[in-house]
């Protein structure tokens, strides 16, 4: 069963970076989650400023605008996704997981399955 | 009749649940089983080994309605595969209904579900109640109550929240969440002066303290509501209206109860720190065990709400406290400690506040 991991980031430094984790702790976590063989994609997102958003309207124009920028302390700042046996091993990893730790929140989607 | 199958339809259910990995299937089957047996036991006489006649009928059951619908055949084989790679199936004892129903109350109280539906759930699936049933617990509407347990039987389906108990090291973190869901259903029962909710949450926490009998919380938890219960007769007066613990005549109180509630409330405190069930069963022994309230011994009760204070960090506690203060050191200590909790956002417009400040303002004249 395949599971997103979203990572919120709460408190960042000035360069950006979570201040509950070292980059250290993000290394030592995407080793385990590869050695384990849970992982199947991950990455981490560039700065919300570079952020673009696309929408294609009823006419077929397209309207693209700078942003969204944060209007919450909740950013979207990368994601893992996982393939474990059921909610409660994605839980285990989220807990894991340095996104999770301090003030940033790890949100789980299970993967629809067709 | 329903009611003589409660412990083999939760037991079938659990079974059957973690067997499958599918609580709609499990549910069907079970329900199956149980009305043939009430078919064909009246004819031919209760088999030798009941519980394993169920469970072969549940799952013929199960087999016939895979055959017949070969794609969720298919996702489920998918899906107990993945569960077996997770955890292997606990062996089955070859004469009777394995007791599985630990990973059922788990999987009810599963902190990925919403708390106001625990309760419900654990009512529901391990109750044996219909879903009609649990609503007039919960004084819900019947829609309502069918939409939640859907909502939360999609979620535990679509999320794969397992039917699993958790590992000893994961056990101090879940298991105050299963005691809340029984607790839950026993302070409905209280509230609205139902003797037989009341009874069903004991009888739920009967079935974990035999499941769970290193577990000191559950003896406390059990404990606490023995020791609540036991005042159900005294509590109401004779035209129904409630009778507050001080003007109770304790001659009605069931002293049986009482016994068993005070031997499980030692168990609970022995050996360790206590948790806050077992304290919180400490407290309704004292006062079980006096004869009035002036001869209630609240500088007892009072260390004990000290350590539930320092456990829960609750304001309704702190208020409990307050009250017993009172009593130990007069109404004009116990409204001091009421202001300081006046600005507690939890206390605003919490009637039981309200009370305890009229009742400690009477008592000053």
């Amino acid at each position: 069963m395949k599971y997103l991991m979203l990572m919120h980031a709460g408190a960042v430094d000035e360069n950006g970076q979570n201040t509950a984790c070292t980059p250290e702790d993000w290394m030592t976590f995407d080793k385990e989650v590869k050695d384990a063989g849970v992982f199947v994609s991950g990455e981490s997102l560039a700065d919300l400023v570079s952020a673009t958003t696309v929408r294609v309207a009823a006419d077929g124009r397209r309207v693209v605008t700078d942003g969204p920028f944060a209007e919450t302390r909740e950013v979207l700042g990368g994601f893992y996704v996982i393939d474990v046996p059921d909610l409660d091993a994605a839980l285990d990893w989220a807990a894991r997981c340095p996104g999770s730790w301090g003030d940033g929140s790890i949100v789980i989607r299970p993967v629809a399955q067709f | 009749m329903a009611a003589v199958f409660r412990e083999e339809r939760g037991r079938l259910l659990a079974a059957l649940a973690r067997r499958f990995g599918d609580l709609d299937l499990a549910e069907e089957v079970t329900s199956e089983a149980i009305e043939a047996a009430l078919v064909s036991w009246p004819v031919d006489g209760v088999p030798p080994r009941p519980g394993a006649w169920l469970m072969t009928t549940a799952r013929r059951r199960a087999i016939d309605r895979l055959r017949r619908d070969q794609a969720y055949a298919a996702r489920l084989a998918i899906l107990q595969a993945e569960a077996d790679r997770a955890a292997p199936p606990a062996p089955v004892p070859p004469d009777d209904l394995p007791d599985e129903r630990l990973l059922l109350f788990f999987t009810c109280a599963h902190p990925a579900l919403p708390a106001e539906d625990r309760g419900a759930l654990t009512l529901r699936f391990l109750g044996g109640l219909t879903t009609t049933e649990v609503a007039r617990a919960f004084l819900v509407p019947d829609e309502t109550m069918a939409k939640r347990i859907t909502r939360a039987k999609k979620k535990i389906s679509q999320a794969r929240i397992p039917f699993r108990a958790p590992s000893a090291g994961e056990l101090p973190q879940r298991l105050p969440d299963v005691l809340q869901a029984v607790y839950s259903i026993f302070t409905e029962g209280y509230a609205a002066r139902r003797s037989d909710l009341a009874e069903e949450a004991i009888r739920l926490a009967r079935i974990l303290r035999r499941l769970l009998p290193a577990e000191r919380e559950v003896a406390g938890l059990l404990g606490l509501m023995l020791l609540v219960h036991a005042r159900r007769d005294a509590r109401t007066g004779p035209d129904g209206e409630p009778v507050l613990l001080d003007d109770q005549d304790r001659g009605r109180w069931d002293r049986q109860l009482i016994e068993e509630g005070t031997t499980l409330v030692r168990v609970a405190l022995t050996g360790g720190p206590p948790g806050p069930y077992a304290v919180e069963s400490a407290i309704a022994a004292l006062h079980n065990e006096a004869a009035d309230v002036a001869t209630t011994d609240w500088p007892q009760i009072v260390a004990l709400y000290d350590v539930l204070l320092a456990l829960t960090e609750s304001p309704i506690v702190a208020l409990n406290r307050a009250v017993a203060v009172a009593m130990r050191d007069g109404p004009e200590a116990g409204l001091a400690l009421l202001d300081e909790l006046a600005s507690s956002p939890q206390l605003r417009d919490y009637g039981p506040f309200e009370v305890a400040r009229a009742d400690l303002l009477r008592r000053l004249e």
